[in-house]
């Protein structure tokens, strides 16, 4: 069966690629690409450390067929940092210990990022239950939390 | 190398073709939570995969001329949950759908996957039942309806026929006075498989239930529609007397499994349990509606 052209936008860059018909975005964005900052936990939707944003929408990467990318914006873990600074959330993240073995830590970050764009001001229940499809076994999430909410305080005070 | 074709039509009527032509192991793609998990198991195999979200009944949210709405079958979660009239009118059919998975699955699982993969156990089916919801068909042999709750035949079987492709849901107007609630019952506090779930949907008139529809999740091969619920609770003011009556027959109409989430005996009693608890929340709805 022929591979399936793919034109799509990846962290702003114009983006082509080849895929297999049954391929998902996250096998196209490990093994093709070389994005190796997604990582499969699961491969089945559950643990979230696979996660990126489809035009601006937080999704598994794992449960996205590669050719139903084309045409559409991704965001992945790669695009967070700016050249020369982390993203807030990263920054925080590292201050407070907010991961350990850091296999989940970049699904966490779309997540929170996604979340944060949506809503600047989350309580901690919202911060919970956003971030419930992204699973940790080292951290006990407390400290997840905690960075999340803090950065939002952060940005909020910055964006005055 | 995968020998699977992936196809993607821009319309229903090229949809509805390519679908029939590829026969037996093609699979429809909307949101793909259950079929790309499928497919990794193994449990799955298609050998063409036709992708919908690119045809616009299908992704469209619309209100009808007669006050209603109609729902793209693969809209996902977390876009109807976007939608600025949607959820204030069918708050409960909302609530459902925005129940199954994570916020990543909600950026993908739509109501028209959830009901088509056929689990008793699917979180938007029982508000679509009680909502009175009516699932429109197209195939070769044309478009028809049908309402939801004649949809599942059974545990991951529905009554579409081959080449079938489900478009949308239609919802109808609301009297004033109407809404509706879901709610589940799971053995953790999120990210679980119901093990009983209930969709009431009813209409207030000066605190009487003019109207009224009871739908059932995961206490039987197939989502119900229980009527003797329904028919308890219509003409009365809620009283306890009927309350008690209508949960009854919710217990009655249980058929469920006994597994590791839940007996049946569990199950059968959680029914009547579970039905009080959301027909009162719908019913404080519908008296602010």
């Amino acid at each position: 069966m022929a591979k399936i052209h793919v034109s799509t936008t990846i962290n702003g860059e114009p983006t082509e690629f080849l895929c297999d018909p049954a391929d998902t975005v996250l096998d196209t964005l490990r093994d093709t690409l070389g994005l190796t900052g997604s990582k499969e936990g699961c491969g089945s939707g559950d643990c979230g450390a696979c996660s990126i944003t489809i035009d601006g929408r937080l999704v598994c990467s794992c449960l996205v067929l590669a050719a139903e990318a084309d045409g559409h914006e991704i965001e992945t873990i790669e695009g967070m940092a700016g050249s020369d600074h982390l993203h807030p959330l990263q920054r925080k993240f590292l201050e407070t210990a907010a991961l350990q073995c850091g296999i989940c830590t970049p699904g966490f970050l779309m997540a929170a990022k996604s979340l944060l764009e949506k809503n600047p001001d989350p309580t901690e229940t919202e911060v919970r239950y956003w971030l419930a499809g992204n699973l940790c076994r080292c951290t006990g999430y407390d400290k997840i939390v905690r960075a999340v909410m803090e950065t939002a305080a952060e940005m909020r005070e910055g964006a005055r | 190398m995968s020998d699977i074709r992936y196809l993607a039509p821009q319309t229903l009527d090229d949809a509805v073709a390519q679908y029939a032509a590829a026969a037996g192991a093609a699979r429809i793609l909307a949101g793909g939570t259950d079929l790309l998990v499928q497919m990794r198991s193994g449990l799955k195999k298609p050998s063409t995969i036709v992708d919908v979200k690119k045809i616009p009944e299908l992704t469209a949210i619309e209100e009808t001329a007669d006050g209603g709405f109609r729902v793209g079958a693969a809209v996902a979660g977390a876009v109807l949950e976007e939608h600025p009239t949607f959820g204030k009118v069918w708050p409960g059919v909302l609530e459902g759908l925005n129940l199954i998975g994570s916020t990543q699955i909600q950026g993908r699982a739509s109501m028209g996957g959830n009901l088509c993969n056929g689990s008793p156990a699917g979180d938007s089916v029982p508000a679509l039942v009680a909502a009175g919801a009516v699932a429109t068909i197209a195939g070769p042999d044309g478009t028809r309806e049908l309402k939801v709750e004649d949809v599942p035949a059974g545990p991951g079987k529905t009554n579409l026929k081959p080449g079938e492709i489900l478009v949308s849901f239609t919802f109808p107007a609301r009297p004033k006075g109407s809404s509706d609630a879901y709610l589940r019952m799971i053995p953790r506090t999120e990210m679980d498989i119901a093990v009983v779930g209930v969709g009431v949907s009813l209409t207030l008139e000066n605190g009487t239930c003019t109207a009224a529809r009871v739908g059932l999740g995961a206490v039987a091969p197939t989502v119900l529609l229980v009527h003797g619920a329904a028919e308890a609770i219509i003409g009365t003011k809620l009283d306890d007397a009927a309350i008690e009556k209508a949960a009854a027959a919710c217990s009655a109409a249980c058929n469920p499994i006994d597994d590791k989430r839940g007996t049946i005996a569990y199950r059968t009693k959680v029914a009547g349990v579970l039905f009080k608890r959301t027909l009162a929340i719908a019913a404080e709805r519908a008296g602010r509606a």
